[in-house]
């Protein structure tokens, strides 16, 4: 299935939404993980799914739920810690897991995200639906126990499942190159009997090109795929992260920024296939600007949470909590 | 709402059976798959350990045996939880908890509450305490008072066939993850329990097991029979005790425990779990907290001594808590 002509415009717009939530997250007081320069590879992965697919995320968690088509203005608020934020001021930054559009959790724990799409993808196939999951992790996570026991779990019951990774390159500091024995993750996918492939990340179109063909694979009960993105983040670790000892170029940092950008090279290819005009594209940069400056309002004008109820969401059904107040 | 279930001991209409503490398990497990195609059975080689008859009674989709990877079929059964199962996760040998906790504590436990309650994680991790019968220390933990300190978990220690019965039952019909620590030394117990498939003890509801007047013996887990034993002892000593279970750890049921310690101002906790935070720690300060005009002694705590547990059985076997030990701290606070 390959995109149509508005399918390509909602591709752009989430993008967008993207580029421009976190520009807006760097002027508020917020201790962000930005995922500029990883929007091709977010939102490509996303549009090959479906509504009710699942997805599971990192602590780089803004731009999983837009690019699967949450609403910004929770998410925003989120990030202050207000009382309408998706997850009510409890996840912040970190954990913008907006269940409504199927994200199954945003963890801050390396590579703690990945039992659980395999467990969403086990629910599909014991449920009988054709669902799929996929489950976004970072190259630093394919060193954790996780990313193998997963794999293999996935492979063994051919569950229907895509694991995807968004190699930066970097985890924190430490390079891909330093702490992989082998650089291309992808490879790791052979030796639990699970196909995989390496695909551009910055090119938005060749990653919803890779990831439908995993999707239909695992809709059809073929079981699961690795796909790893090559991507590059073009902020630092996190917001206000102090660097002492610079783990990358300037160079390196100048070269993705000037001559890498996702949504420019996704712009580039929409207009050479003739199907969309510039106004098009400049229309949804405008609306998402006033959709993300819209965001904002709302978030800086939410109230906080009421400390009184601290206890909230704790238990389903509480008895007898908390074992003690609070002095 | 389990707040608006009330204990059936006897339930009209449905007869007992003697039932065993393993059979409850298998039992409890059987019924509540048959009832609800939603509850999943996994964990590693479940037909040794007990699931004969649910391996046999239930296809792949409902009984699945798992590669040993604890944390991530673990996590697997968490993320299943959240998109519409129910299953119970069989962590075997309850040491290698250890290893299914970042997932049991980091994301099951957390879930719900970060994310501002958008999802709820109904989800039972069993497992067995299989010490006292020489497996050393890498397969004699009785780890409860870990998990007491992560908030979000329920935990379960049943002490009883009908007590097993009824709170897995509850557990798997709770709407939060629940983790039942099951112990090995009670398999072979067997008491009369309701044939009533709606048989369910709350969860959070502490049991007096021996009415008496002058000191309360909480007892925690399987030290019930020893506990028992010795306040028969001490009866003939002309001390009576009063025997109370709390059978949940979290949430405690203070009021049951306060209102003994008020009959009685006395109190002797016993606990199989190593000595320092155990339940028996946790319990003991709130009873300090919160009921100290009524102690008219200083509580004591009858607990596994803070060491590894040594294999060969002559070191084994004076680890754990005994019914002179119980006694003789009875005696202590006459």
């Amino acid at each position: 299935m390959s995109l149509n002509k508005s399918g390509h415009l909602e591709m752009y717009r989430r993008m967008q939404r993207i580029r421009f939530f976190e520009e807006a997250a760097k002027t508020l007081p917020v201790e962000g993980h930005l995922s500029i320069g990883q929007e091709g590879a977010i939102v490509g992965a996303c549009m090959a799914l479906r509504d009710d697919d699942y997805i599971t995320g990192t602590h780089r968690s803004h731009g999983h739920p837009i690019g699967k088509g949450a609403t910004l203005a929770p998410l925003m608020a989120e990030l202050l810690g207000k009382a309408s934020g998706i997850c009510r001021g409890r996840g912040g930054s970190m954990h913008l897991a907006d269940f409504s559009v199927g994200v199954v959790g945003e963890s801050a724990i390396v590579g703690g995200g990945i039992p659980l799409a395999t467990g969403a993808g086990f629910s599909a196939q014991v449920r009988g639906t054709d669902q799929v999951s996929l489950c976004f992790f970072g190259d630093g996570a394919s060193n954790q126990g996780t990313f193998s026991e997963s794999m293999n779990l996935a492979a063994v019951w051919k569950l229907p499942v895509i694991f995807f990774c968004e190699n930066n390159g970097y985890a924190i500091s430490t390079s891909v190159e330093k702490s992989h024995g082998q650089p291309d993750i992808a490879k790791r996918a052979d030796g639990y009997g699970i196909p995989s492939v390496i695909v551009d990340g910055q090119d938005a179109l060749a990653v919803y090109k890779v990831t439908n063909e995993a999707v239909i694979r695992a809709r059809s009960g073929d079981g699961p795929t690795l796909i790893e993105a090559k991507t590059y983040r073009f902020e630092e670790h996190c917001d206000n992260l102090n660097v002492p000892i610079p783990y990358r170029s300037q160079e390196e940092i100048n070269d993705y920024v000037t001559t890498r950008d996702p949504i420019i090279i996704y712009q580039k290819a929409l207009l050479a296939m003739g199907e969309v005009r510039q106004i098009d594209l400049e229309d949804i940069k405008s609306e998402v600007e006033v959709e993300v400056q819209a965001a904002v309002d709302f978030a800086q004008q939410s109230a906080y949470p009421d400390p009184a109820d601290i206890y909230q969401n704790m238990y389903s059904s509480p008895i007898h909590y908390p074992a003690q107040p609070r002095n | 709402m389990l707040d608006t279930i009330k204990e059936a001991p006897i339930t009209e209409g449905f007869i007992s059976s003697p039932l065993s503490y393993m059979d409850a398990i298998v039992l409890a497990q059987k019924e509540e798959m048959l009832r609800d195609e939603r509850v999943v059975l996994i964990g590693e080689d479940i037909s040794i350990y007990g699931g004969t008859d649910l391996v046999k009674s239930f296809d792949e989709n409902r009984v699945r045996n798992m590669p040993i990877s604890e944390n991530s079929f673990t996590g697997m059964a968490i993320g299943a939880a959240m998109t519409g199962l129910r299953p119970i996760v069989d962590l075997t040998i309850a040491s290698f908890t250890y290893l299914a906790s970042d997932q049991i504590i980091n994301q099951a436990s957390k879930l719900r509450y970060m994310t501002g309650g958008q999802v709820q994680v109904p989800i039972v991790f069993r497992t067995g305490m299989y010490y006292n019968i020489g497996n050393a220390a890498q397969h004699s933990d009785r780890p409860y008072p870990f998990f007491m300190s992560a908030p979000g978990l329920k935990i379960i220690v049943p002490s009883t066939p009908a007590d097993m019965k009824g709170l897995l039952k509850s557990a798997v019909r709770d709407d939060d993850p629940v983790m039942i620590f099951e112990d090995c030394n009670l398999w072979a117990k067997k008491e009369e329990v309701s044939t009533d498939p709606n048989y369910l003890i709350p969860i959070g509801s502490a049991d007096i097991k021996r009415a008496g007047s002058d000191v309360t013996i909480i007892s925690i887990g399987a030290c019930l029979p020893m506990v028992l034993a010795a306040a028969e002892t001490l009866q003939e000593q002309g001390v009576s005790a009063e025997v109370v279970d709390p059978r949940t750890l979290v949430p405690l049921d203070k009021e049951v425990l306060i209102r003994s310690v008020a009959k009685t101002g006395r109190l002797v906790i016993v606990d199989n779990a190593h000595r320092t935070n155990s339940a028996a720690s946790e319990i003991s300060a709130v009873i300090s907290e919160e009921a100290f005009e009524s102690l008219r002694k200083p509580i004591q705590r009858v607990t596994t001594a803070d060491v590894h547990i040594p294999f060969s059985p002559i070191l084994e076997k004076v680890v754990y808590p005994t019914a002179s030990d119980v006694i003789d701290a009875v005696n202590k606070i006459q």
